[in-house]
């Protein structure tokens, strides 16, 4: 006798963890099917939390979330090959409860989120995957998994597998991912005790540091680096565009290689114990990528949906937020005792147009075009940057005029003065 | 038929490290397995309920985290399970352990008599192979180690005849159930879990039993007091920082340099030469 659910949610990620969340705290009959050993085992992530996503679904979060630090300071690096230019901004603003932003390791985030969903009511089953969409013609009714005796049914399947969605994939609401709408991220998790930590970022207690970095260490490519300070440990990575590094033939690990031996981040590395290396593909393509993200008796959530903002380096919070609404429009329609058919699924994609999820994305939706077309922000900007600090900040005699006058020149030379002015629309256009 | 199949969760060993300051065994962050011994004996159970019918119970004493390895057992197929977790149990040595799991399977036999106990080989995490012997001593019970094959199991006659690798060669033993049995690594394949299996070990209601529900009325044999053996001492042992060295030779010939070896080698150690001479002639 085959099981049949209210819903069937594939992934225990951040948004798979949210759909199954909301739907069982809903009431609902719900099965969370993970592949991987344990909910997290397949999951990396920078890791950043945006709390407003996490709270909005569980407001006391705080009191058993397995958190590391809260960030007080952002830096914002621009490099080139010996230098970086810098804006930091500290605030004690940011040591005021609740606290907004938080490092977290996710094997163990994830770990902790999937008992709150067990507790919800959900039941979750590990290390079975799902190879197949059941359908009865254009309807999703079920799901096969890897195992005998496989097939379980229900009146919705959320998927929320990840950026690759082999499943969406397979059943043919998804296109094969564009190298040009995916970025390859690789990171390390470097420990060190955490007084080593402490006292390089000048941090205590809880408190925590996040470098965002761009320039020459992605050698030209499309992407940007960084290093997020946790309680005994840094995280340091760096992502590009998978197009890129076809183009370029630089192997992400190289690549993260020779970032770390950059005479501004090594430092900070240095004496740790390299713990963890893990490497993933973002969908960065945004709003222009997007598929179609629900169906009769199917939905799409999370990174198999492409909700990333590429530019604000958010992710786990859009995931969490289209499964938080996913769930939320299934427990409406199932009140109201109305059919899962894609019509009435339709108000899901409604309710996300009007969260931020929807408008940043639309927002940014010409930014994966700009930069892909104009690689010299990556490339001239952050030398001409660090040159033109460089020469104001060399006291060898030369009046401040005519250095002014030399920076001018570099920038006209490298870059022509129509080229600087269209880079700038560009910027605005993309921004606005 | 009943059999009873005792496991441990363990560290995956593979991913342990030793504190390089404090020199404690770090577990943060390692994943817990069922000790891989076990699982091998767990098959060999499931293999004979398959053959026999009747019921396989796995048991484990350890901390409430236990339970995701009991249910992993009870997706391969196994029907009940029972976690024997209380805090006087805490410091417990292979003869507390022995002593407090010999006593939850006579719990057991008040459901259903036990024909067979399996337990692993040993542990990865202590290595001592002497939980499974403590058992049998314990409920008196014949004792079967290194089983490498199952070769007959008679329920009438209540025997059972197995291989056991011995040193130099295979033991075929006969002997009388009920029996406790360790199961050779390698010897099996555990099976992929059933959909229905998966189902059934992620709602099964989990039998938690505290000292007490275990029949442990001797709070002297269990946990720190119950244990003569003391660690007194964890430590890393230095790693070995002696060079390779590289054996070459003109002719690049596989018998040149085997012979430049073993000159090499018999420069070193004299001893070493006189020895293989010795046996040669």
């Amino acid at each position: 006798m085959a099981e049949h659910f209210d819903a069937i949610v594939i992934g225990a990620g951040p948004s798979g963890n949210a759909a199954a969340y909301t739907m069982a705290k809903g009431g609902l009959k719900v099965l969370q099917l993970e592949r991987g050993e344990y909910p997290g085992s397949k999951n990396v992530q920078g890791a950043i939390l945006y709390s407003d996503a996490l709270e909005r679904m569980i407001p006391d979060f705080r009191e058993d979330a397995p958190l590391e630090r809260h960030i007080i300071e952002q830096r914002m690096w621009i490099l080139d090959d010996n230098s970086h230019i810098a804006s930091h901004y500290r605030s004690e603003e940011f040591n005021k409860q609740p606290y907004n932003r938080y490092t977290i390791l996710r094997a163990q985030f994830d770990k902790w989120f999937s008992t709150k969903v067990q507790e919800a009511g959900a039941l979750v089953i590990n290390e079975t995957t799902v190879t197949d969409l059941l359908m009865d013609k254009n309807r999703v009714i079920g799901v096969r998994t890897d195992r005998v005796d496989g097939e379980i049914y229900a009146d919705v399947v959320v998927l929320a597998d990840g950026v690759n969605s082999l499943l969406a994939k397979k059943a043919g609401f998804h296109a094969e991912l564009q190298p040009k709408d995916v970025a390859l991220a690789v990171k390390e998790i470097h420990f060190m005790p955490t007084e080593t930590v402490e006292s390089r970022f000048n941090i205590s207690g809880d408190e925590g540091v996040v470098i965002e970095m761009a320039g020459k260490i992605t050698k030209g490519m499309m992407g940007t680096g960084f290093l997020y300070t946790n309680k005994e440990s840094l995280t340091v990575g760096v992502g590009c565009m998978l197009s890129d590094f076809k183009a370029s033939k630089v192997s992400p690990y190289t690549l993260l290689d020779e970032m770390k031996q950059h005479p501004s981040i090594k430092p900070l590395l240095a004496g740790g114990e390299m713990k963890e290396y893990t490497a993933h593909l973002i969908p960065e393509g945004g709003y222009e990528a997007m598929p179609q993200i629900y169906g009769d008796g199917w939905m799409i959530v999370g990174d198999s949906g492409m909700f990333v903002n590429a530019v604000h380096r958010e992710g786990s919070n859009l995931a969490m937020t289209t499964g938080r609404i996913a769930a939320e429009t299934v427990l409406t329609l199932k009140e109201a005792r109305k059919d899962l058919s894609a019509r009435n699924l339709s108000a899901y994609r409604a309710a996300l147009d009007e969260t931020f999820v929807m408008k940043d994305l639309k927002k940014y939706r010409r930014m994966p075009g700009v930069f892909h077309k104009n690689p010299q922000f990556f490339t001239d900007y952050p030398d001409l940057v660090s040159q033109a600090a460089r020469t104001m900040l060399t006291v060898d005699g030369i009046d401040k005029k005519t250095k002014e006058k030399q920076i001018r020149k570099e920038f006209s030379s490298r870059r022509s003065l129509v080229g600087l002015l269209g880079d700038a629309f560009k910027m605005w256009r993309a921004f606005e | 038929m009943h059999i009873v199949v005792c496991i441990k969760q363990v560290p995956d060993s593979a991913q342990i490290r030793v504190h390089p300051v404090t020199n404690t065994i770090m577990r943060q962050g390692v994943p817990a397995i069922v000790n891989p011994y076990d699982l091998f004996s767990l098959e060999e159970a499931l293999r004979l309920k398959d053959k026999y019918g009747g019921r396989v119970t796995v048991l484990t004493m350890g901390p409430p985290m236990a339970e995701a390895a009991l249910r992993k057992c009870l997706a391969y197929g196994a029907d009940e399970a029972v976690l024997v977790t209380d805090r006087a149990f805490a410091g417990s040595d292979t003869l507390a352990t022995s002593f407090a799991l010999a006593s939850a399977i006579r719990q057991i036999q008040n459901d259903m008599a036990v024909d067979l106990v399996f337990a692993g080989k040993q542990t990865i995490d202590g290595d001592t192979a002497q939980v499974g012997p403590g058992i049998a001593k314990r409920l008196d019970l014949q004792l079967l180690t290194y089983v490498s094959k199952i070769e007959s199991l008679d329920l009438e006659k209540r025997e059972i005849t197995v291989h056991r690798r011995a040193e130099g060669g295979v033991q075929v033993l006969k002997t009388k159930t009920p029996a406790l049995i360790t199961m050779l690594e390698g010897v099996n394949e555990m099976r992929f879990a059933t959909m229905p299996n998966m189902f059934r070990a992620a709602r099964y209601p989990l039998k938690v039993w505290d000292k007490d529900a275990a029949g442990i009325e001797d709070v002297t044999k269990i946990g720190l007091k119950g244990s003569p053996t003391i660690v007194s001492k964890v430590f890393a042992p230095t790693a070995k920082s002696q060079k390779a060295s590289m054996i070459e030779t003109e002719s690049g010939d596989p018998r040149d340099i085997a012979i430049t070896l073993l000159t090499k080698l018999f420069t070193q150690h004299p001893k070493l030469e006189k020895e293989i001479g010795k046996r040669a002639a």
